[in-house]
């Protein structure tokens, strides 16, 4: 009994450490790349509302809570308010097989630093960026405006599309690490990352993964210059908020992602396995808003030729090869 | 085996409460001042025209049919991603074949035309 309810606080503990450090990476996330693109657009960014423009994700909290909050008349009413918690709920979810560091020993117990080590980590990921796109599919749909259906068509075809290649760029990972779990996969990586073994499934990976976040330079589903906001036009106060929290949650994820799979997880010199954990994740994430700041966009065709024609044929390819290569070696 | 899948559990209810939990409260909180303009769908300022609702282009939920074959056979490559090492040459010659299979209906599917977006 006593041995429950001390697994039961650990997962608590856990949890909440978890939620609270996302959310506030997620809020502070936003400033972050308002700082940096204006640093590359030579602007200053926010610096208005404390030092550096410091309490602006707190100041967009409480404006998003505070805004009106309409359901428009055409909407449908109940996947309207629906679609958005979605969107954050699939973002948030993907914590909870994220291995932050390695098993921590604390009074005789060995506590692993993941919330829940499941042993197929990797297909529940997969899961959970499949269902991520229902948020954007209902929301656009149930809005009733030809913007909003619009962006989530374009959103639908593409998060779909990326899906398979991001599938297909993970098979060596898996053929490495012989294992689902994620813990496991970067074990598997002590020697050295998987970005040197497979070089190319970590390009394939990481073009896929910008597609699946809905990123500028693929950012079609949102495209303000075209659409509008796309799927979220007629969106507002904290429903929108909800939105930007999936989006940067997302961006999290896929840090984390990026470096379970890929960049070797917590492994590294000199410091403690969680500071260099969450570097990589904040590089992946630097190297996101950079993308951002630097990037055009493509036109719709391009996108679905790209990833239809070449990716998708690349992906496979690069599975047959790294298997040939692993079998000859034996 | 249930055990490990609390902590999922427990997030989930945490999670959807927070969603459901930021949106409600945005609801008490915010201001209320709907007007038809306001409630109508956003057409760049003009009144709007039609039913979003119109007829879409079928390239669309091609992309989607699509997707479930492939990414059905994605799925199958997992268990033996997993298995590679103990199922050696056979699984791998094995794989070839099913992926060759795979390659015809992409080679069909490609000169089809359903791949095309003009």
């Amino acid at each position: 009994m006593n041995e429950m309810l001390i697994s039961l606080a650990l997962i608590l503990v856990k949890l909440g450490l978890i939620f609270g450090v996302v959310l506030t990476m997620a809020a502070y996330l936003v400033l972050a790349e308002r700082k940096i693109l204006g640093r590359m657009q030579l602007r200053y960014g926010p610096n208005r509302i404390g030092p550096g423009g410091m309490i602006e994700p707190m100041c967009d909290v409480i404006k998003l809570i505070t805004k009106e909050d309409f359901i428009p008349d055409r909407a449908d009413k109940w996947v309207f308010l629906f679609a958005p918690g979605l969107t954050a709920l699939t973002a948030l979810l993907s914590f909870a097989v994220v291995p932050f560091a390695p098993p921590l020993t604390l009074f005789g117990r060995e506590i692993p630093m993941v919330v829940c080590d499941l042993n197929i980590g990797l297909l529940y990921i997969f899961g959970l960026s499949s269902l991520a796109v229902y948020g954007v599919v209902l929301g656009g749909w149930a809005s009733n405006s030809k913007y909003s259906l619009l962006g989530a068509m374009r959103g639908l075809a593409q998060l779909l599309s990326y899906e398979l290649a991001l599938g297909l760029a993970l098979v060596p990972v898996v053929m490495s690490a012989k294992s689902f779990s994620l813990t496991e996969i970067v074990m598997a990586q002590s020697t050295w990352p998987n970005i040197l073994q497979h070089p190319l499934a970590f390009i394939i990976f990481m073009i896929s993964v910008t597609a699946e976040s809905k990123r500028t330079p693929f950012d079609m589903p949102e495209a303000e210059n075209e659409i509008v906001a796309g799927f979220h036009t007629e969106y507002s106060g904290m429903r929108l908020g909800l939105f930007f929290v999936g989006e940067y949650s997302n961006l999290i994820v896929i840090g984390a992602m990026t470096t379970v799979f890929f960049l070797g997880g917590w492994h590294g010199p000199f410091l403690p396995p969680v500071v260099w954990f969450i570097m990589k994740v904040l590089f992946v994430a630097f190297i996101f808003i950079w993308m951002r700041g630097s990037m055009p966009r493509p036109r719709y065709d391009q996108l679905m030729h790209f990833g239809w024609k070449v990716l998708i044929p690349l992906a496979l390819l690069n599975v047959v090869v790294s298997g040939a290569i692993r079998i000859a070696l034996n | 085996m249930l055990d490990s899948y609390l902590p999922i559990l427990t997030l989930i209810i945490i999670a959807v409460g927070f969603s459901f939990g930021a949106a409600i409260l945005s609801r008490l909180v915010g201001e209320k001042k709907p007007s038809t303009v306001k409630l109508a769908p956003y057409e760049c300022g003009m009144p709007p025209v039609g039913s979003a609702r119109e007829r879409f282009s079928i390239k669309f939920y091609i992309i989607a049919m699509l997707f479930i074959v492939f990414d059905i056979e994605v799925v199958f490559m997992y268990p033996w991603a997993v298995m590679f090492k103990s199922l050696g040459l056979f699984g791998f010659i094995e794989m070839g074949v099913f992926i060759l299979i795979l390659l015809v209906g992409y080679a069909y599917v490609w000169k089809k035309g359903a791949l095309e977006w003009e």
